[in-house]
């Protein structure tokens, strides 16, 4: 059997450990949390070119997640993590979740969806979205008055 | 805790910009017995094998994965969850036969069997008739 004693600093870090989870580590940043937080929670960023969306999926194969970009403006991720089928034992801790997720989400920009790319590694997955061209920032030449 | 990673500032340097801090996260786990073994399931998405220790001493297990840092220099526009090291330990009462244990680390779900000593396994005591 586990021997279960009550360690007082094990659950003040595990307290603290909630806290980073759910408010982030970033208060210089001021990330903006989405209207809900759903199921996986979400990274957002971008770059001139790009948007990025990062999930964490420990245990969910790439089969199983379904991509979709609506519109060009919204994401939506569905997966699906079983648990294991275990006979001849007893479960100590139970922790993990397990079940079928679906998430739908604004993008802040507008995608060009026949481009859009998925990595999944480590059980994070990564999906790059390029921006449509007419939301690209584009430069704008100044030509000098040759005169 | 037997491990702690934050770096240390050697005496009189000045302590690094933020970019040096990475928070640490508890990982969840499932925990099953056997009568053979006991069997640990933990979440640590970002964590390559490589990147992953796990030491059994003094009836403690530890966990300890290493995730480096993906986004440095990025600003998030929506930020949700924190990346930074994952680290647990469990103190296991049941005797374990330490040079048995087997660890699997599969898209981010590590599989840890830690299989019971021949002495602390269940034995069928036989009663002899009259």
């Amino acid at each position: 059997m586990f021997a279960t004693r009550w360690e007082p600093l094990a659950e003040m870090n595990r307290l603290r450990n909630e806290m980073d989870r759910l408010f982030g580590r970033w208060g210089r940043l001021e990330p903006r949390p989405l209207a809900s937080t759903g199921y996986p929670p979400l990274n957002l960023w971008e770059d001139d070119d790009h948007l990025y969306v990062e999930a964490e999926l420990p245990g969910f194969d790439m089969e199983g997640l379904e991509i979709y970009v609506t519109g060009g403006r919204q994401l939506a991720l569905r997966g699906e993590r079983r648990s294991p089928e275990l006979k001849g034992g007893t479960w100590h801790r139970q922790e993990r979740a397990f079940g079928s997720f679906s998430r739908t989400l604004e993008l802040p920009s507008s995608v060009d969806s026949d481009r859009v790319s998925a990595e999944f590694r480590h059980g994070v997955l990564t999906v790059t979205l390029p921006k449509s061209e007419e939301v690209k920032p584009r430069r704008i030449e100044v030509k000098a008055d040759s005169t | 805790m037997t491990t702690t990673t934050m770096t240390k500032s050697q005496a009189g340097e000045v302590a690094g910009a933020e970019n040096t801090f990475q928070a640490t996260f508890m990982p969840r786990f499932d925990i099953w017995e056997t009568e053979e073994e006991l069997l640990l399931y933990g979440d640590l998405p970002g964590v390559s094998p490589d990147s992953l220790d796990i030491r059994f001493e003094n009836k403690e297990l530890t966990i300890h994965g290493r995730v480096g840092p993906r986004h440095e220099g990025i600003e998030f526009l929506y930020g949700e969850y924190g990346v930074g090291d994952f680290h647990r330990s469990f103190a296991i009462g049941e005797s374990i036969d330490s040079e048995r244990i087997s660890a699997e680390l599969h898209q981010g779900v590590l599989t840890l069997h830690l299989p019971k000593s021949e002495r602390a396994k269940p034995r069928r005591i036989t009663v002899q008739g009259a």
